[in-house]
């Protein structure tokens, strides 16, 4: 079970993540897109979901029983390649619905002080 | 231009397990439901199936075609229904969005993503940036 005590507590990410042209390329190429001169609008979840797990493994989610229920994206300005990002991960709320624990956590990437994209994954946990 | 009311024209996006591979590989979610049937069926699924955020992303690709992928300032989901992908099949998602509003160049749309006949995201959302 998740520690309800983390519940509102945000994780700050030391690691600096620098996207690079190739990765947004290969997202890119998966969709079709053609545009490649910014990131697709949810290509931050592929640096955010591996982020929050480092960020939040110590908390008690089971990474392993989790489905994903709902995801949102606020994009202030796309990334792009070179941007240099650290990520920070929050537990927004925890609920206990059927047995199964209802999590959201959010994730800001911030370039320097500047937040670039909010992602918010609603996962279910299962029982 | 688009108008406050449109339907937005339906678009149809192949699936098959050679992309979600790509996905697996371009986002770093190498969960084995996606990739390998006996495991998923061991986990009580009916087959491999799709990452919701393929799907998501696909519709992500719908957006960026209205203004370009920049003009996408929010997006969200709720996955209803997986989308399943057995060997050696293309399933077809077909995407389609209306236009709920226009104010001060941002436009709210709609989106419906339906695959075998089933929706398979709810409550799909977004905010696009008119140019």
């Amino acid at each position: 079970m998740l520690d309800p005590d983390l519940v509102g507590r945000t994780f700050h990410g030391a690691e600096v993540v620098v996207i690079s042209q190739s990765q947004i390329d290969q997202f890119c190429a998966v969709v079709g897109e053609t545009v490649t001169e910014v990131s697709p609008p949810t290509f931050s979840i592929s640096i955010t979901l591996d982020q929050s797990q480092t960020l939040l493994q110590d908390s008690g989610l089971d990474w392993s029983r989790v489905v994903h229920g709902d995801q949102k994206f606020v994009i202030s300005r796309p990334l792009i390649a070179g941007d240099s990002v650290t990520c920070s991960s929050t537990i927004e709320s925890a609920r206990v619905m059927a047995g199964n624990e209802i999590v959201t956590v959010r994730s800001d990437l911030h370039s320097g002080s500047e937040l670039l994209v909010s992602t918010w994954s609603t996962l279910v946990v299962r029982a | 231009m688009i108008e406050v009311g449109q339907v937005l024209a339906t678009k149809n996006y192949p699936v098959d397990r050679a992309l979600l591979l790509a996905y697996a590989n371009a986002s770093g979610d190498h969960n084995p439901i996606h990739q390998n049937e006996e495991f998923a069926l061991s986990v009580g699924l009916p087959n491999v199936i799709a990452h919701g955020m393929l799907t998501m992303a696909l519709a992500g690709k719908y957006l960026s075609d209205i203004a370009g992928p920049a003009a996408v300032k929010e997006f969200s989901a709720r996955f209803t229904k997986p989308v399943v992908v057995p060997a050696d099949t293309t399933v077809l998602l077909e995407i389609s969005g209306t236009v709920l509003s226009i104010e001060d160049s941002v436009a709210k749309i709609d989106l419906t993503v339906i695959c075998d006949g089933q929706k398979v995201l709810g409550n799909a959302k977004a905010q696009i940036v008119l140019a």
